[in-house]
């Protein structure tokens, strides 16, 4: 597929909704400005609601933006219908045509270009073989499983080389094990074919295998923009930090700088973290520690009292409340590790490095 | 917040569409023409006094007519014994159907119940009334020699109009019962409640609001009902029968105009009671699909006393239906009953031009079906699937034809076309003609299939036609390779429902018809009304011939050729 690959800009974007019971109208997506670069995967995450789907939908040309400019490489395509747009959608529901087999349901859109019909078997069985549904041409869509069916919508989806491809929550219909596989084969089919992916889903498991960037939404505006790790790590709120992965959150006013460590006051006692921004003198802060970052001990960090301790297997789970905040940890590999039970007293200790400062 | 550009941007895609624009202006323009435009000039009509002044004179003329509201009076005393009739009969068999244990035999009987109405003219029950329980019936003067039972009036109206709807009600309350989770019944049972107590504390208050649905929507038909107050009414005017004889016999068309307006606003009235209250609450009461099977009621006292008064209930009725057939081979009704004779369809060929009726019937609803099937599944693509400025107008107008009598409707269309658009003479040519006729069928049929489509496309996921839109579709090749294969089955019922409802339809086509055209049910009211119920009886079995044929013919087609039961499933 020797295409251009073509990016995706938004230029303040908004759309508005009317609330159909209270007829109030709000913003299902605000003032939202993004760029996608050719070739990469990107995933739009955020819960129920934050305007995840409209924005794909907008791309995809169903919904009209009420404010701003949609750009398909340097291509305005505000005014274009869904039929005449670029990009082509694998659907969370599949949209399969039931009335029709594999190999027709992945020629449709190669019929509706009126390609010569030797062209269009033969890209239409190159394009089964890259989804690996070789043989199941003649196959009716619903003698197929969930994960062979989205397939095929992949299938569909990627014969009409579109510059970008669109999906809507695509495995949310699946089984636990075999949304692993499909993500896998997803981010594979991707790279080989080296199209540009804007990706919509609320899981973050999903979001994190898949991505080269991930855009996290909420209440219609873009929260933050990175790759993962940035914005595992690096989260720009607390939103961002509770959403992705799980979060203690600690309170602390800053005392001093203790070269490149700030001295926090949390609960009453001293503890270093990384300064990883500009802070002002007895303003409190909120710090964000994940819970495999930290960690139990006899002394030394900030005491607490045990009041969960719970044996998951891979690790030793722990409620421990320091001062009046509840931290959740977890102790990787706790066969051969002292364990704490509930209503002892010990130390909460953490990598100085290994927390953000909101 | 401005939704100015969304609005813009979506009209301007709209417009990139020059089919689907053509399609939704050309709709607008003939729901316009046909369905609001006579119904506007009865209102404009019935306000213009005599002498061209605007004022109620005319509306004041009417209501000073004594028979015009004792009329008022008995259709609205019709319309609520039938209704409430309707509905008690209609709940028994439903209750029966869903509740009790059946044999086969059973539950075939009550599938040739649920169809017999369909596939029957509407006057058929009338005639076999008469002829079983009438002075000359078979029942009255034959078996218990009682020679002066008068069928017509009140009650024949009532019975006649109680057997013709109760299967549309058992149909909906089937339906409703059939939606009701069991369990909800069964934790009644599990604390202790009786069936009885069950079907009082739990199951009835659920469908009280489909009961009243039930009996507004037979109360509606029953006051719009023409033929059957014709027939049996005797002296005993309904309404419509008032509004086709003060055009028809006194020649007054402002003050049947009037009268129209008074009928439209009866119906009207209880149909946005319907649809916007009853509708609404039915589908609010109901818990959903059914979690798993019912326990159907084995007990043998409960069981065999229901079956067996529905069975016979249900018998009577298709005696009713095949007492038209039959009574088309008695050499005299009432008198001579032997040997059978095939003279009284002899005479239909021969002396009253039976060829001519049927083949006038037979092609003018011919046209009329496949246009009607079409343009209500493009009316229920559009209402579903698409959404545009105009949808709202779309949607109103063609349900709005839903609460509209046919005598309503004809006497609009006599005032609205006979001296052409708004008395012009624009468009006159039209009126006369069998163009206008395949129009009123169309018109009258467009509702049942905009209903059946939009209830058909509801259940299919909205992605897929996107998908096709997506992949490079515009609508119209959307609509041809997505839309119309997956609902095949409603189209093609939709097809034959047309072709029944236009080859029996009277109400509205017989203020309309000329002479130059001669209409199977039109001939069978003449003869009727004439006496001579034998002609009457055979013109009528050979119009059960077609329609029955048509609906076997539907079947078998959409057996072989519909949309294959594996598809269905998916959905």
């Amino acid at each position: 597929m020797a295409k251009e690959k073509k990016g995706v800009t938004l230029e303040h974007i908004s759309k508005i909704y009317k609330d159909p019971k209270t007829g109030k109208e709000f913003y299902a997506v605000q003032d939202t400005s993004l760029t996608i670069e050719p070739g990469t995967f990107v995933t739009l995450l955020g819960p129920s609601g934050c305007g995840k789907t409209t924005t794909l939908r907008m791309i995809a040309g169903f919904e009209s933006p009420d404010e701003g400019e949609i750009y398909l490489g340097d291509e305005p395509i505000n005014e274009l219908t869904p039929n005449k747009r670029d990009t082509a959608m694998v659907f969370q529901s599949y949209a399969l045509l039931p009335h029709y087999n594999v190999f027709d349901n992945v020629a449709y859109g190669l019929k509706l270009r009126k390609l010569a019909p030797e062209v269009i078997k033969e890209k239409v069985l190159n394009i089964l073989k890259l989804v690996k549904l070789e043989g199941m041409e003649g196959r009716m869509t619903n003698q197929l499983s969930g994960g062979q069916q989205q397939r095929v919508a992949l299938a569909r989806a990627l014969v009409i080389e579109p510059s970008v491809l669109l999906f809507d929550e695509p495995l949310s219909n699946l089984d636990a094990k075999l949304r692993v596989d499909m993500r896998t084969e997803i981010r594979r089919i991707q790279q080989e074919v080296g199209i540009t992916a804007i990706y919509v889903t609320h899981d973050q498991s999903e979001a994190m295998a898949l991505s080269d960037n991930i855009i996290i939404m909420n209440k219609g505006v873009v929260a933050q923009m990175g790759s993962p790790k940035e914005i595992y790590y690096h989260p720009n709120d607390k939103f961002v930090a509770d959403f992705i992965g799980e979060a203690n959150f600690l309170e602390g006013k800053y005392l001093k700088d203790e070269g490149e460590m700030a001295i926090l006051e949390i609960e009453g006692n001293e503890y270093p973290v990384f300064k990883n921004k500009d802070m002002k003198k007895d303003e409190v802060y909120t710090v964000v520690l994940r819970p495999e970052a930290a960690s139990l001990a006899e002394k030394g960090g900030l005491p607490c009292e045990v009041v969960l301790s719970c044996f998951m297997g891979s690790y030793q789970n722990y409620h421990v409340m320091v001062g009046n905040t509840l931290v959740k940890l977890q102790e990787f590999n706790p066969k051969h590790k002292r364990i704490y039970e509930v209503g002892e007293k010990c130390h909460l200790v953490f990598d100085p490095e290994s927390v953000h400062v909101l | 917040m401005a939704k100015g550009q969304g609005a813009a941007l979506d009209r301007k895609k709209l417009m990139a569409d020059p089919i689907l624009i053509t399609t939704i202006c050309v709709l607008i323009a003939f729901l316009t023409l046909f369905i609001l435009y006579p119904l506007a000039i009865l209102l404009v009509d019935s306000f213009v006094s005599e002498e061209g002044r605007f004022g109620f004179s005319v509306f004041k003329r009417i209501f000073d007519m004594p028979n015009f509201t004792t009329a008022i009076s008995n259709t609205l005393k019709v319309g609520f014994v039938v209704g409430i009739g309707s509905v008690l009969i209609g709940l028994l068999f439903a209750y029966v159907e869903v509740y009790v244990e059946m044999n086969k035999f059973v539950g075939g009987l009550f599938k040739v119940v649920s169809l017999l109405p369909v596939v029957s003219p509407p006057f058929v029950l009338s005639l076999s009334m008469i002829m079983l329980f009438g002075k000359s019936g078979i029942i009255t003067r034959f078996l218990l020699g009682i020679y002066d039972n008068s069928v017509y009036g009140f009650w024949g109206i009532a019975i006649v109009q109680t057997l013709t709807f109760f299967p549309v009600c058992y149909m909906m309350l089937k339906g409703l019962l059939k939606n009701i989770d069991p369990s909800l019944e069964e934790a009644a049972r599990d604390m202790g409640a009786s069936r009885m107590k069950v079907f009082t504390s739990v199951t009835f208050p659920l469908l009280l609001p489909g009961l009243g649905n039930a009996f507004l929507v037979t109360f509606i038909e029953s006051i719009a009902d023409f033929a059957n107050p014709m027939i049996i009414g005797g002296s005993y005017d309904t309404l419509a029968t008032t509004i086709y004889l003060q055009i028809t016999g006194a020649y007054d068309k402002a003050g049947a105009a009037a009268m129209a307006v008074v009928l439209l606003c009866i119906t009207l009235m209880m149909f946005m009671v319907q649809k916007y209250y009853l509708e609404a609450k039915t589908a609010a009461t109901l818990t959903g699909k059914a979690s798993r099977a019912r326990m159907f009621i084995t007990d043998r006292s409960v069981k065999i006393p229901l079956t067996i008064l529905c069975s016979l209930m249900a018998l009577f009725v298709i005696l009713m239906y095949v007492c038209v057939p039959i009574g088309s081979f008695f050499p005299t009704w009432g008198y001579k009953f032997f040997p059978l004779t095939g003279k009284w369809f002899k005479l239909v060929f021969t002396r009253y031009h039976g060829f001519k009726a049927f083949k006038d019937s037979f092609v003018l609803s011919f046209i009329a079906s496949p246009i009607t099937a079409l343009l209500s599944m493009i009316i229920s693509y559009l209402v579903v699937k698409r959404s545009f400025r105009a949808k709202g107008f779309i949607e109103a107008v063609s349900m709005l034809a839903m609460a509209v009598p046919g005598t309503v409707l004809g006497v609009g269309f006599i005032r609205g076309f006979a001296g052409g658009v708004f008395h012009t003479g624009f468009l006159q040519g039209l009126y006369g003609t069998g163009t206008l006729l395949v129009i009123v069928f169309i018109v009258r049929s467009l509702p049942t299939g905009t209903r059946s489509g939009i209830s058909a496309l509801r259940q299919i996921d909205k992605s897929i036609e996107e998908s096709a839109y997506d992949m490079g579709a515009d609508s119209f090749t959307v609509f041809m390779t997505v839309t119309l294969p997956l609902i095949k089955d409603s189209f093609l019922s939709g097809l034959v429902t047309a072709f029944v409802r236009s080859i029996t339809a009277i109400s509205a086509i017989i203020l309309l018809v000329t002479p130059q055209f001669l209409l199977i049910t039109v001939q069978i009211n003449e003869f009727a009304e004439k006496g001579s119920f034998s002609l009457a009886c055979a013109f009528a079995t050979i119009l059960i011939l077609i329609t029955y044929s048509a609906v076997v013919l539907m079947n078998i087609f959409i057996k072989y050729f519909g949309t294959s039961r594996k598809i269905k499933e998916d959905f």
